[in-house]
């Protein structure tokens, strides 16, 4: 058996215990054995995750190359809006189908640099529109502890891959929580990055302002490992921006004493499940015991934050999508008259239902006579947003809530209702809206065995206190159940 | 503001999306449903905030601001085209424009 942390897999690599294509091989069967029952891989690459563990095997062997690399030997999955050139990528959509992007993303650029082995693309919503995955023209992904639940979305594929042990450490994305609504439901650690900390070049666009890359792992000091891999400027992404990337790994170590944490108390009353609550509340308290001050703090406008979301995210998307016209790649219809009809079938045919209804709310939102009233009053509204933040950050470190209002639901439960769905996102959507990082942290299980996760929101470019947070509340409280899928 | 089918078919054609029906019927209600919950932002009092459009940080507005202006090597013709869904010597061919 391969162990499943980054650590462990690289000292089996460097003690001769197991060659790096035996580590390869072990993901990429668990990857094939258990998609029949997760469908969390879209694309399993055996061909190329096996030449590049064969190369790497001879760097070892040679002493030719630096065998040090932060992620040497180790198996990662991509999610497949984000590209890896020699794989597919089809955002879970008809509309590209299997598109191979002739380039690789930025972030996968870098992984691949520190050593990293490729092992597929995973599943998620159509172009990341969706908290339960179900959104996925090639079907949902299934939760891990429970097959007959949501892993959350959009990057559900991911999440479960990580949970599943399939790979130690997965690529997300996370526009309004599809990284950590999919990791708290799954019972991983899931790290939205401040927006500009990772470069975006390579990532699908869906909502502009609000996209940014982001990691699973099963802890604190695996994400910290990538996120010191990917983090930095770019200069494929405008908005990468020039701040220095700290070694996250050595700031994890250190106390909590003196540290201030904010709970806004406001967010944990109407619509919260009994035991997410219950759960995070005695989060809190162990960081009470390990020394740190609990403030109240106030997110005055937090209740605004899936309306605002909504209007702003739809609106980025409509402009984004517009790319997908059935010229330059992916799927074209046949038999149209002329070209404008030829744009319109083709679009009909390759986006799904959420996707549509995303493009037409957008739309409507920047239509002409309807732009002031919608599109600009959420921006302003996004503007007391991240005024609130600022002020709660005068009062504390870092704010603590759910991240999820409840643990996974049932496969076709919310389908029905659009707007029940996005109601998911309550916890999440309000820390794009900010650009501020976020993280989900596994807290405790329901009495029916599903994972629960906490959210830890920090100030602009303080992913290293979430990630010590993390670790502080790993070390004091491990989260050590294990998936029914992984269990049997 | 009250939503009707008229509206979905106009914004239809703006989104460049040929909806069926049946789709229509079913995006009708949803999408009213959205907007009038989305409507709540009337509750703020706006009046004197600007919004929030461009770099989310000083440090993002900073570096988005410039680049130096050298040609760098891009896909390439062949490249550029290996995706396509209907290449024809050296170019997208689509159907007829008018």
């Amino acid at each position: 058996m391969v162990p499943y942390g980054i650590e462990s897999i690289r000292e089996r690599i460097f003690s001769r215990a197991s060659s790096v294509q035996q580590v390869a091989n072990h993901a990429l069967e668990a990857a094939e054995s258990l998609n029949e029952t997760l469908n969390a891989f879209l694309e399993i690459d055996r061909q190329g995750a096996s030449s590049c563990a064969e190369q790497l095997d001879r760097v070892l062997d040679q002493k030719a190359g630096d065998v040090r690399l932060p992620l040497f030997g180790v198996p990662i999955a991509i999610k497949d809006n984000i590209c890896v050139r020699g794989m597919q990528t089809s955002c879970g959509s008809r509309i590209l189908g299997d598109y191979h992007p002739p380039y690789d993303a930025t972030a996968v650029e870098r992984l691949r640099a520190a050593g990293a082995v490729l092992i597929g693309k995973t599943n998620c919503d159509e172009f990341a529109m969706g908290s339960s995955n179900e959104n996925s023209a090639f079907g949902p992904v299934r939760n891990p502890w429970d097959t007959e639940r949501v892993p959350g979305g959009s990057s559900g594929g991911s999440a479960a891959a990580v949970a599943a042990r399939i790979v130690p450490v997965a690529l997300g994305s996370d526009t309004g929580g599809s990284v950590r609504q999919p990791a708290a439901l799954c019972g991983v650690v899931g790290l939205k990055p401040t927006y500009g900390r990772v470069s975006r070049y390579g990532l699908v666009a869906f909502g502009s302002s609000l996209d940014q890359i982001g990691i699973f792992g099963l802890s604190a000091r695996d994400v910290a490992r990538v996120l010191g891999v990917i983090a930095g400027r770019d200069a494929h992404d405008a908005t990468s921006a020039a701040v220095p990337v700290p070694d996250y790994v050595e700031e994890l170590k250190g106390e909590l004493k003196g540290m201030r944490l904010g709970v806004p108390r406001a967010l944990f009353g109407e619509g919260l499940d009994d035991e997410v609550r219950r759960s995070v509340e005695s989060a809190i308290g162990v960081y009470r015991e390990l020394g740190a001050e609990i403030v109240e703090v106030e997110l005055p406008h937090a209740k605004y934050s899936i309306a605002c979301y909504y209007i702003i995210a739809t609106a980025e998307a409509s402009s984004n999508l517009a790319r997908y016209d059935g010229v330059r790649y992916g799927f074209r219809a046949e038999e149209a008259d002329d070209l404008i009809d030829m744009y319109c079938r083709t679009r009909d045919q390759g986006f799904g239902p959420e996707v549509k209804r995303r493009i037409m709310l957008g739309t409507f939102v920047l239509s002409s006579g309807y732009y002031d009233a919608y599109y600009r009053k959420a921006q302003q509204v996004r503007t007391l947003i991240k005024e609130d933040f600022r002020r709660a950050f005068e009062r504390c470190d870092a704010i603590v809530t759910p991240t999820s209002p409840t643990p996974a639901f049932l496969l076709g439960e919310k389908t029905g209702d659009p707007l029940t769905m996005y109601l998911s996102d309550i916890y999440t959507c309000i820390v794009n809206l900010a650009g501020v990082p976020g993280i989900s942290v596994p807290c405790g299980l329901s009495s029916i065995g599903l994972p629960i996760g906490m959210q830890l929101i920090g100030r602009h470019w303080d992913e290293a206190l979430l990630l010590k947070l993390t670790h502080a509340y790993e070390n004091a409280r491990p989260f050590t159940a294990l998936p029914r899928v992984v269990a049997n | 503001m009250r939503f009707t089918e008229n509206e979905i078919e106009k914004l239809a054609v703006l989104a460049r999306l040929e909806l069926t029906a049946e789709e229509r019927r079913a995006l009708t209600p949803q999408i009213a449903a959205i907007i009038a919950y989305v409507e709540q932002l009337n509750e703020v009092d706006t009046s004197a905030v600007e919004p929030a459009i461009g770099g989310l940080t000083p440090e993002g507005e900073r570096t988005a601001s410039s680049r130096d202006d050298v040609v760098q090597p891009s896909l390439g013709q062949r490249v550029a085209l290996e995706e396509a869904p209907d290449p024809a010597y050296g170019y997208f061919r689509v159907p007829k424009v008018i």
